[in-house]
């Protein structure tokens, strides 16, 4: 047989997001291109190649690992000894009765509590959690939705406490409900009221919080969903816009907040895709954000984000090659000019992550920032013809994807109506028939597949005592805070969130007084309802 | 005459949020020709249980990727056997390891398919189980 030597007679090549391939570029793909225009210098609109003039050459991404399970105090043992390690920020994971709102004591939180993270019912668990820990040093991730509003307001407590003052706390809360809707699923109330507890936390932050970032946009669980690199960065923009509506809504200007939005990126798949939606995702977003909604101040137009190695991407099948897959999603994130890059551990398909697991992730990043030579020079891949060519397609297919969620009214609309779960949960429906009919290569699931393994992985044991100790505490609490100060607190917090007061003062006097998460929420239920999820696929 | 087709519930129960897996089956068992029923999620053991019994499904189908799959399928085998429904044929699917498969057949469940188990085993299996049971009434 003859071997294919001329380009029109090899295979065709199609990227996830639907992008053909050629087997070689040059300057007749990239003619139109105007460097100042459309890429710019690094840290100059429209970002094409980085928020920062300098990059890593001034300072390394920061490394945080999504860690927490059990109770506070066993969290806080793996904090402190995740920064011992020369981790430099933190990523809290919460158990699912915290995540949406139930009490340790609540019956459906059995068999759940401490379980994927850690149970918090009160101020003093989360006091328990930060203890020792510098928190204006370091920049914090409270990976919670729905009831982030209750959160936020226990962490500056928490702050006030350790003698910090609000201006100099640092972090985020991940507080994006729009894709908890699509993925991931923590979602309680319906999504008016829930994007009304947004704009509350926005507004009070943009005043008494200035460093803190009140949201953080995922296309991270959208695409871990099933969708693809152009719909991940597409809905996670439309998701965006439909936050800074409310926010703008309340009179707002955009300056007053835009360079404290947060975006939470995934990366697993094709590396060139994933690197040039970035890059796209940069030069379009500057766009919306100055010329949409007219921002004046550059830092605004900036898209600040966190891309991690998606659970997505690794096997349960010869788990240790989720190491190697780790380290080259690592790489995709360093040359895509992250700000912040995290890592599930090869054994995430099995397991909360061993010590062991865990610092793998953490010396992987850590080997690429000192060794590689990839903090040297800034955005190395620009000018590439296939990866400046890619970028463009990948920003015009993003633009298509954005423009029909606005035809539908926006995100708001599009979420209710269920029209984004079903594009998304119909694309992970194709992709996992592409993987199961081969057409999609798998390494150790469709080729290089192996009999008899047994997977070398430790697995967390799942400790059933923390509910009770969890269930203890609250007793103890209960008896000994002040009731009226209780209830007290409770009806501002009721009386607020039934007008457009902002609740976030309310929740703060609530939290002090050690009214428990559970309360909280159950407040919320009784005003705003709980959201009704559309199940037709 | 036309064969009654296959009616499958396919639930989420407990507070786990992961739902890409339970909606690729149900789009897979769809197009093999079967009724499917999603419930959504945060169900309780009880609301599923009910769900069975109205919508008189052959096939219920849990998918648990919180780590609380013993527990939940334990459940769920005990509440049909009261609500005399442990004839419906009940699969168990998510991140489950090998171990713990086991013991989840050992309460009844006919079958576990973890993370990657084929799509058109999966079908053929239920295809081949309800035919069984057909056969015997």
């Amino acid at each position: 047989m003859k071997k294919p030597d001329k380009p029109e007679e090899i295979k065709e090549i199609s990227l996830e997001s639907g992008i053909k391939v050629k087997p070689v570029y040059g300057p007749e793909d990239i003619k139109d291109l105007n460097y100042a225009k459309d890429i710019g210098q690094p840290g100059e609109y429209p970002f094409t190649r980085g928020i920062h003039p300098l990059m890593y050459r001034k300072r390394p991404w920061t490394m945080r690992q999504y860690s927490g399970f059990g109770t506070a105090k066993e969290t806080n043992e793996r904090f402190k000894w995740l920064l011992g390690q020369g981790q430099t920020a933190l990523n809290v994971a919460f158990d699912l009765p915290t995540q949406l709102g139930l009490d340790s004591d609540d019956p459906l939180a059995e068999e759940e509590v401490g379980r994927v993270g850690m149970a918090i019912d009160t101020l003093k668990d989360l006091e328990e959690a930060f203890a020792d820990i510098p928190i204006d040093k370091i920049s914090t991730s409270l990976t919670i939705n729905p009831v982030a509003s209750v959160m936020l307001a226990m962490y500056l407590v928490v702050a006030e406490n350790q003698g910090i003052p609000w201006e100099e706390v640092r972090g985020t809360t991940q507080n994006d409900i729009l894709k908890e809707y699509i993925g991931r699923g923590t979602w309680i109330f319906p999504v008016e009221p829930s994007i009304r507890l947004t704009g509350d936390m926005v507004e009070f932050c943009s005043k008494n919080v200035p460093k803190f970032n009140p949201f953080s946009v995922c296309g991270y669980h959208i695409r871990e969903s099933g969708a693809t690199p152009v719909q991940e960065m597409a809905y996670a923009f439309e998701i965006a816009v439909a936050y800074i509506q409310e926010v703008l809504n309340r009179g707002l200007d955009i300056d007053d907040f835009a360079g404290r939005i947060a975006f939470n990126f995934d990366i697993h798949g094709n590396i060139w895709e994933q690197v040039t939606k970035f890059r796209a995702g940069r030069r379009l977003w500057a766009k919306i954000i100055k010329e949409r909604f007219g921002a004046k101040n550059p830092r605004s137009m900036t898209l600040r984000m966190i891309a991690g190695g998606g659970g997505g991407g690794l096997t349960i099948q010869q788990p240790e090659n989720n190491i190697v897959r780790g380290a080259y999603y690592a790489l995709t994130s360093a040359l895509s000019g992250t700000q912040t890059m995290a890592l599930c551990s090869y054994d995430e398909a099995y397991t909360i992550p061993s010590k062991k697991a865990a610092l793998i992730s953490l010396r992987t990043m850590q080997i690429l920032a000192d060794e590689m030579g990839l903090r040297d020079t800034v955005d190395p891949l620009a000018g590439s013809y296939y990866i400046e060519w890619l970028t463009g397609e990948m920003e015009k297919k993003i633009v298509e994807c954005m423009k029909k969620v606005e035809e539908m009214g926006g995100m708001i609309k599009a979420v209710e109506s269920g029209y984004i779960q079903e594009e998304v949960s119909r694309q992970a429906y194709i992709q996992e028939k592409r993987i199961q009919s081969g057409e999609t290569t798998k390494i150790g699931v469709n080729k290089y597949v192996m009999e008899e393994e047994k997977a070398e992985v430790e697995i967390h044991q799942f400790n059933p005592e923390v509910a009770e100790q969890q269930k203890n505490k609250l007793k103890e609490i209960k008896i000994q805070r002040n009731e009226n100060e209780v209830k007290d607190a409770l009806l501002g917090l009721k009386k607020a969130a039934q007008t457009d007061e902002n609740v976030m003062p309310h929740i703060l006097k609530a939290v002090k007084s050690y009214v428990t998460l559970g309360e909280i929420t159950r407040v919320f239920k009784e005003v705003f309802g709980e959201f009704k999820e559309p199940v037709g696929l | 005459m036309s064969e009654k087709r296959i009616r499958v519930l396919i639930a989420k129960p407990g507070l786990d949020g992961h739902d890409k897996g339970a909606k690729v089956i149900v789009h897979a068992l769809k197009e093999a020709g079967m009724e499917v029923l999603y419930t959504g999620l945060h169900k309780t053991i009880d609301e599923i249980v009910n769900t069975a019994l109205e919508e008189d499904v052959d096939v219920v189908g849990l998918s648990i990727y919180s780590g609380a799959h013993l527990p939940l399928s334990k459940k769920l085998m005990e509440q049909l056997k009261e609500n005399k429904l442990a004839d419906k044929l009940v699969l168990v699917g998510g991140n489950i390891p090998s171990g713990d498969a086991k013991i989840i057949k050992e309460y009844g469940v006919a079958e576990v398919f973890p993370v990657g188990a084929k799509l058109d085993e999966i079908i053929e299996f239920i295809k081949r189980k309800v035919g069984e049971q057909n056969e015997k009434t």
